[in-house]
């Protein structure tokens, strides 16, 4: 028992080592001196580590300027897909208003719809608002979350309604039942919400590359991408580069994992 | 209940729900379907110069597809992706989903959490990362590869090996996500079940077929769906790991979408592309749904 005990464990060391290796050797390789990746074999750790690579990133690179683009996208983004979502999703379970339930049908059918099919004439739509080219133009598709509405219309289910009943007959108004009764219930869902938005937002990369053309309006991603298709060589930068767009989002999700898994199954099941 | 706070209750309902439906139907909803009509028009750069250029042009746009070869071989590559990548990630996923759920485990949320870390991570960041693991010199992999006397292998390179090795990296990516799914499912199997089936003679194969496959039917049917979505999707691992190439032999749907819509600013023809994207995804989940209804796993 002991032996298949411990033959498991180390079977899943080892396909975890081999699974975060890549992220292992990104870090290990932004801090070598220039030109130390372009060898063979391949070193694992840097002879000499040195924030070089660092340095060149934000002085010569001006990486600054996107990592700002990027923080501010994401909050913004986060913030909006909130302000518009939680409202929504309480109103779909709670609040009964004409339509709503074939509205709702309606929504759960558009899922089948990939965004990037309207991702042309949003492009011109967003152009004659006069919306291309502005940070307002990349916040645009976070308004419109689908998936928001469901998890927290699936959370709001779970709440009694004899508990909004007796806010009612107290004479709450529903604009302060949504806040002093129902938002303090839903925390755990907003959490898992705005950590949601805020990572698929700061790594999404097909919109801002066809929204923002102007350079500095360039998210990490459409940034980094557009020096690599440049063929750029210096490995080190690069992987510094990666580093500086991808390790945000790491820490992110491992300071607040509870509220990202419970967040993903409950929108894997309504699929 | 009296009828006036119910008039107050559906007022307040609508008025929730309105900024987000606004926002679906206007950025969303409205888009998906002026795909559908852009398709049918000339809409390229002189249009979006002056609209005054436009023309309705009926089918041209499809049957002009129709007749390019980088469209069939765009299709046909993204074909290869569902085919060869489905199967490939949906089985890894399963097999990590296993480990992790086994109860001879220790320290299982650590495994879990290092298993999952990929997905979060920022597809061009690790897609850059990659492009350097499995360069033919320097890489880390071609590195691994040599202690089994395995010669160099130009990945990103030969049109042979560029689709393989991008479904490497996708598998690596997304495996996390799905065996996430298939856990929660794996823990409602009762280890009872396996137990008995073990007692009586079942070797590891017959037990996953038998007993634990049938228990998971519907999880693994959404995992199935879920990914072939995705396959259909790829668009920024051939955009930075290869540019479509070697040979066009990386160049997906959605990646020809892009260069027809905003490079060559072909807009009309490229919400064509975009129909047809969403026609062959539209197809696959109902066929999948179809034969899950079948097979009684739904």
């Amino acid at each position: 028992m002991t032996l298949r005990r411990w033959s498991v464990t180390l079977l899943a060391a080892l396909v975890a080592l081999i699974t975060i290796a890549p992220l292992i050797w990104m870090v290990s390789v932004s801090f070598m001196a220039r030109g130390e990746a372009a060898q063979f074999p391949p070193p694992l750790w840097p002879a000499n580590p040195t924030l070089e690579n660092y340095h060149l990133l934000f002085g010569t690179f001006g990486v600054g300027r996107f990592l700002i683009n990027s923080v501010l996208i994401s909050t913004l983004a986060t913030g909006l897909a909130l302000l518009f979502t939680i409202p929504a999703g309480y109103a779909f379970a709670k609040l009964r208003f004409g339509g709503r339930d074939a509205i709702f049908r309606m929504l759960v059918a558009a899922l089948v719809v990939p965004g990037q099919v309207g991702m042309l004439p949003l492009f011109l739509e967003l152009k004659a608002m006069g919306l291309v080219n502005s940070y307002a133009g990349a916040l645009v598709p976070w308004l419109a979350g689908i998936f928001g509405i469901f998890l927290v219309r699936q959370y709001c289910l779970s709440i009694p309604d004899e508990m909004l009943e007796a806010a009612r007959i107290d004479g709450a108004s529903e604009g302060q039942i949504l806040r002093r009764i129902v938002l303090p219930i839903l925390t755990p869902i907003i959490v898992t919400l705005a950590l949601y938005v805020f990572l698929s937002s700061w790594n999404d990369f097909m919109w801002p590359l066809i929204i923002l053309a102007d350079q500095q309006l360039y998210t990490l991603p459409v940034a980094l991408a557009a020096n690599s298709r440049q063929n750029v060589q210096d490995y080190e930068i690069m992987m510094a580069g990666a580093v500086v767009t991808t390790l945000p989002v790491l820490i992110l999700f491992l300071a607040l994992q509870r509220y990202y898994l419970s967040g993903l199954l409950a929108g894997s099941v309504k699929g | 209940m009296n009828a006036a706070s119910r008039t107050s209750e559906a007022r307040a309902g609508r008025a929730m729900a309105a900024p987000a439906l606004a926002a679906i139907l206007l950025f969303f909803v409205l888009p998906a379907i002026a795909s559908l009509f852009l398709g049918f028009t000339d809409f390229d750069i002189y249009a979006l110069a002056d609209i005054g250029n436009l023309r309705f042009v009926g089918l041209a746009n499809y049957e002009r597809l129709i007749e390019n070869p980088l469209f069939w071989k765009a299709m046909t590559n993204t074909l290869l992706f569902v085919a060869v990548g489905t199967p490939f990630i949906v089985a890894m996923s399963l097999f990590a989903a296993m480990l992790v759920n086994s109860r001879w485990l220790k320290w299982r949320p650590v495994w879990r959490v290092a298993l999952f870390a990929p997905y979060v991570t920022t597809l061009v960041a690790t897609a850059v990362v990659w492009r350097y693991l499995l360069h033919t010199r320097y890489g880390l992999l071609n590195y691994m590869l040599s202690f089994f006397g395995i010669p160099p292998v130009d990945w990103l390179g030969s049109p042979t090996a560029s689709l393989p090795a991008i479904l490497l990296f996708v598998g690596w990516k997304t495996f996390g996500y799905n065996m996430i799914i298939f856990l929660a499912a794996l823990q409602t199997v009762p280890r009872e079940l396996d137990e008995a089936a073990r007692i009586d003679g079942a070797n590891r194969f017959t037990r996953l077929r038998h007993v634990t496959l049938p228990a998971i039917g519907p999880t693994l049917l959404l995992v199935s769906v879920l990914t072939v979505a995705g396959m259909f999707q790829l668009f920024a691992e051939p955009y930075v790991m290869t540019q479509g190439g070697p040979a066009q032999s990386t160049v997906t749907i959605l990646y020809f979408m892009y260069e027809e819509g905003f490079k060559w600013w072909n807009l009309g023809s490229g919400a064509a592309v975009a129909f047809l994207l969403f026609l062959c995804i539209l197809a696959v989940t109902l066929v999948q749904l179809r034969l899950a209804k079948r097979s009684g796993a739904l």
